[in-house]
């Protein structure tokens, strides 16, 4: 018996580490290349607070897909274009501060909940390879993107001013300028400690989302999800409707990233138009891998610590490599093979795991069918 | 009755032939006739047109057959082109960098290539055994972060060739290298056919078929067959006495290799070696083409290669001359971007295959 308790005590120790290899190894990655780099304490800590303001409200919209089973959501990208559809509009329309960018986000919720009934309509028909089908969604939906915002608005959408619209009478310029909105949520209530800016109404918000998530898990619909992402089988057969709790979940979580990039988008003071939801994505997903959740299970601490290392590593790597090589396009490259690799190491792990979960069952079963056949 | 009987006959045969086509595929091709008939009516002259599908053909043509192989083996579509892709820009590079010229310097870029693609291949061929099932998605991942780290690496390696390098700073890797003097078009110019504004390049297509030839035969011999019967039935072919995870690497290292192949004749048509990020975008347009020509997630045909290539190809050239002719408006980038992936969305969720 304490054998046997021991072998689990091993067996968590190893589960923990390999949970936490991935902060583990950014945490070293990040000690060394901040001496390197040679930036001040307090422009750090500036950086990392500004970016966790900016980040962490669209990293969590990633948690409620990964509760229902659906893996990693590379369709949150899809909430990003509703988002900034929301905020072209409000910027021709020209309301500023805070009324647009609640105006933006309203604006945004039709949109994204039909993008995500769209997107989960197609995960349900690619059971079983919803990531890279949502991938390939927010490729398809990039070009869907492009076709309204570079030929609808302004010839069918219409679009009065010709400070966002192309020269050419249609059409939506490279940059869209939010300086009338710019971190106006970050700065509502004004906060300075030791030299770091907090944007203290950005954080509210997003423990609000922490909250509602928090709660969200005990709902009806919350458990229910979580059933489906145990068992899909078992969830249909206890009378839950699979398919509609797996495209709630993915609306739910476009709405939210359409939140997010609003969020995002007021603190960066301009939209980049045809680039702003390109990385998103991947930079998202990246970040809360490496605060140590994986493809089926990820919780709020992960959002936290991951924005925090992932961050942090962003900053330094550019200076770090430019330091070392005396070329800043090698530490650029570097972050980019990071946030990749990470990406990639995640999804590998996440694949045998389920493999060695599968054979083990196996072996489970054998053992069963064993004893059965001995007592015959 | 009889005539109620006969209706029912043809419609169904109409339907057979939609789904043995394929819906998308007859808008594809319907889409892409109506483009050519538009063409001399718009202005644009025809044979330059045609000239260009088959050029655009002759240099993608091998990259989509690299598709084949893991897709018979079951290891899916082959997001992980860039391997392949990276194998032969090795090739290229460091053939130039040794100093070889014209056609020569095709050849050894190939040679060059192969072992770096037998390596890359194998490793990648034994990471996807590690993890069936989920080969599409980490096969995406896995090009995406070979890509970012040749990124750097074109930058450190130590090249000296003034042709590549950088005319300031003497090192790192330029991002497109012309093949001016090196293996520039000597495919194409091999045999070329022109009659008035008709260009074929034989050479590069006589290059497609010899290696679209080997593969079928491939695919025929013993070894071939198995390979498919991994891909269309594991177990069973365990049960046969199959190795499966040879097979499944076997045909991941071919993959690798005819994708080396395939970006150096791409090079030898366009004109110049891309390097850095350029690889990342040379996997969706070379799935959605074999896609586009019939295949799916677990079948694919050399024939399948061929008419999807025209095909996507097809569109890619024509809608932008066609469109802007037409309504003065270039609308080409995002009708392809919407194709395209649209295409491979289609085939991700076709329930037939086994999407469970």
């Amino acid at each position: 018996m304490s054998k046997k308790t021991g072998t689990t005590k091993n067996e968590k120790l190893g589960a923990f580490l390999r949970r936490g290899s991935v902060p583990l190894m950014f945490i070293v990655l990040c000690a060394a290349c901040i001496p390197i780099a040679g930036l001040s304490p307090s422009y750090l800590a500036n950086e990392v607070v500004t970016r966790m303001g900016r980040n962490a409200f669209l990293i969590l919209s990633l948690l409620i897909p990964i509760m229902a089973g659906m893996g990693l959501n590379f369709g949150m990208t899809l909430g990003a274009m509703a988002g900034e559809i929301g905020l072209i509009l409000v910027a021709d329309w020209q309301i500023v501060g805070i009324p647009g960018m609640v105006l933006a986000m309203i604006i945004s919720i039709p949109i994204s909940i039909l993008l995500g009934f769209f997107c989960g309509k197609i995960l349900n028909m690619a059971k079983g390879r919803e990531m890279i089908t949502s991938y390939i969604i927010s490729y398809f939906m990039n070009g869907v993107y492009q076709l309204v915002v570079l030929y609808l608005m302004g010839s069918v959408i219409p679009i009065k001013h010709s400070s966002i619209k192309l020269p050419r009478g249609y059409g939506i310029r490279n940059t869209v300028s939010l300086l009338e909105m710019r971190q106006k949520l970050d700065n509502l209530i004004p906060l300075t400690i030791g030299g770091v800016k907090i944007p203290v109404m950005t954080f509210i918000v997003i423990g609000l989302m922490c909250l509602v998530i928090v709660w969200f898990r005990r709902t009806k619909l919350g458990q229910d999800m979580r059933a489906v992402g145990q068992d899909m089988a078992v969830a249909r057969d206890a009378g839950i409707n699979v398919e509609r709790t797996r495209i709630l979940s993915i609306i739910i979580s476009t709405v939210l990233a359409g939140f997010g990039m609003v969020i995002y988008l007021q603190n960066m003071g301009n939209i980049p138009t045809y680039t702003a939801h390109s990385q998103i994505g991947m930079f998202c997903i990246a970040a809360l891998l490496v605060g140590g959740a994986s493809v089926d299970k990820a919780s709020i601490g992960n959002v936290f610590l991951g924005v925090i290392l992932f961050h942090l590593m962003f900053i330094v790597a550019p200076r770090a490599g430019a330091a070392i090589t005396g070329d800043s396009m090698i530490g650029e490259y570097f972050r980019v093979f990071v946030s990749y690799a990470v990406i990639t190491v995640a999804l590998i792990m996440y694949e045998t795991n389920k493999r060695r979960a599968k054979s083990a069952e196996g072996e489970r079963l054998r053992q069963e069918q064993l004893k059965e056949e001995k007592k015959a | 009755m009889n005539d109620i009987a006969n209706s029912k006959k043809e419609k169904s045969w109409l339907k057979r032939l939609v789904e043995s086509y394929g819906l998308p595929r007859l808008i594809i091709t319907v889409f892409l006739l109506l483009l050519l008939v538009l063409a001399p009516f718009v202005g644009a002259d025809l044979p330059t047109q045609v000239s260009n599908i088959i050029a655009r053909f002759s240099w993608n043509g091998i990259l989509v057959l690299a598709m084949i192989p893991m897709v018979h083996s079951g290891c899916g579509l082959n997001f992980g082109l860039p391997l392949g892709v990276i194998s032969g820009l090795l090739g290229a590079t460091i053939s130039i960098e040794l100093g070889f010229t014209g056609a020569f310097s095709f050849v050894m870029a190939i040679l060059i290539a192969t072992p770096f693609a037998l390596i890359f291949g194998m490793g990648y061929g034994w990471l996807l055994n590690k993890i069936k099932g989920g080969e599409m998605m980490i096969a995406t991942y896995v090009g995406f972060s070979s890509v970012s780290l040749m990124c750097m690496m074109w930058l450190v390696l130590p090249y000296k060739s003034p042709n590549m390098v950088w005319g300031l700073s003497g090192k790192g890797l330029r991002t497109t290298i012309s093949l001016d003097g090196y293996y520039n078009q000597v495919l194409a110019k091999f045999l070329q056919i022109q009659i008035g504004n008709l260009v074929i390049p034989v050479g590069t297509l006589l290059f497609f078929a010899v290696l679209a030839l080997a593969i079928w035969a491939f695919l025929h011999t013993k070894t071939g067959t198995a390979m498919t019967a991994v891909g269309s039935n594991p177990v069973f072919a365990r049960a046969a006495g199959i190795n499966v995870n040879k097979m499944r690497m076997l045909s991941v290292v071919m993959s690798t290799w005819v994708a080396a192949v395939g970006i150096l004749v791409y090079e030898q048509g366009f004109g110049f070696v891309q390097l850095y990020t350029a690889p990342f975008a040379m996997t969706l347009p070379t799935v959605s083409a074999i896609l586009i020509g019939g295949a799916t997630v677990n079948k694919a045909t050399i024939t399948n290669v061929i008419i999807g290539t025209i095909l996507f190809q097809g569109i890619v050239t024509m809608t932008p001359t066609v469109m802007n002719n037409m309504i003065h408006m270039d609308m080409s980038e995002v009708i392809r971007i919407i194709v395209s992936n649209g295409m491979i969305l289609y085939a991700l969720t076709r329930k037939t295959e086994g999407s469970k």
